[in-house]
């Protein structure tokens, strides 16, 4: 495609591409401030937060999370633009699930809001395929040999998302709380939920 | 070994999702340039399988042949492939963004003071 130009900042490019398409009745500026601020605020972690609790207290629930993930993120009220196909894979004592997309950033946005930059840097999308123990040790995450580390590359048919280990000493908890103790990164594999 | 992953000492494990207090946009054109691509692929305009495709063949190319004077730039690359499908499917051509864009350069500072003026026929 033809390049930038030499000289103009992309704040300006950007603003020059907006008001062409305001101009030509494709987009309006009220609509896109109401998009920036779904995905800023109103859509987030605490989506996924809410669904991980849930799955950690209703056992039927977590098996059809398990079996049908889009679904049972649905029975729950989250679905949306790029949230269509939603796989979920369960962190275990034995086995350590870590998501990636090695192609660009496709990421479950209902569910964890917008990719943190980590997540869409050619170091992270590039390392945790080939190194996974190593990159998951610098998160602080450290698996033992016993624990299998397997790592899944999202697309656009696919979009993982982990449900992490309950931690111990959590047992009197709310749904609630324990909504509370759930992270992003834990959410895509890079973390477990600590206590 | 920790440099690779930046944001790691400010994405503290504990940290509760309402916490996730990350910028997620360096710039406020960023922010633009999400919310076009949201409200357009939203609303019918164009279809986000298309934008993606672009945006995924945009990121590939960069990292075949990485130009010297041209860090990597998530947004640089999301903003090029939205171009690119609008220029493709002919709703704002490419040439066009390139004329607006050098107009909006050479600005005096101070323009949107301007535009306010106007509105007030002063």
């Amino acid at each position: 495609m033809s390049d930038m130009q030499p000289g103009i900042d992309l704040a300006t490019r950007t603003e020059a591409l907006e008001s062409l398409l305001v101009e030509r009745g494709l987009a309006d500026a009220k609509t896109v401030e109401t998009f920036i601020g779904i995905y800023e605020t109103q859509v987030g972690p605490m989506n996924g937060a809410k669904v991980v609790a849930k799955a950690w207290t209703d056992p039927e629930y977590k098996e059809r999370l398990l079996s049908d993930g889009t679904a049972a993120v649905a029975e729950l009220g989250f679905k949306g633009p790029q949230g269509e196909h939603i796989v979920v894979l369960e962190n275990t004592a034995t086995e350590h699930n870590v998501v990636v997309c090695t192609l660009c950033s496709c990421y479950p946005w209902p569910l964890l809001g917008l990719p943190p930059s980590w997540y869409k840097d050619s170091a992270y999308r590039s390392r945790v395929v080939k190194e996974p123990r190593a990159v998951l040790a610098e998160w602080g995450t450290e698996l033992g040999p016993d624990v299998a580390v397997k790592v899944h590359d999202s697309s656009s048919e696919v979009r993982y998302f982990i449900l992490p280990e309950r931690p111990a000493g959590t047992e009197s908890l709310s749904e609630e709380e324990l909504a509370g103790l759930v992270t992003r990164d834990a959410m895509v594999g890079v973390t477990k939920v600590a206590s | 070994m920790t440099a690779v992953l930046p944001e790691l000492d400010v994405d503290g494990p504990a940290a509760p999702p309402r916490a996730n207090g990350e910028l997620v946009f360096a710039e406020p054109w960023q922010g633009r340039a999400f919310g076009l691509v949201m409200t357009l692929t939203e609303q019918g305009v164009v279809s986000y399988d298309a934008f993606r495709d672009a945006l995924v063949a945009r990121i590939a190319a960069w990292e075949a042949d990485p130009p010297a004077d041209e860090p990597y730039s998530y947004y640089r690359c999301w903003l090029q492939a939205l171009e690119r499908v609008l220029d493709e499917q002919a709703l704002v051509p490419t040439a066009e963004v390139d004329e607006r864009s050098a107009a909006f350069a050479v600005r005096p500072a101070g323009h949107d003071h301007d535009h306010e003026d106007d509105d007030h026929h002063h």
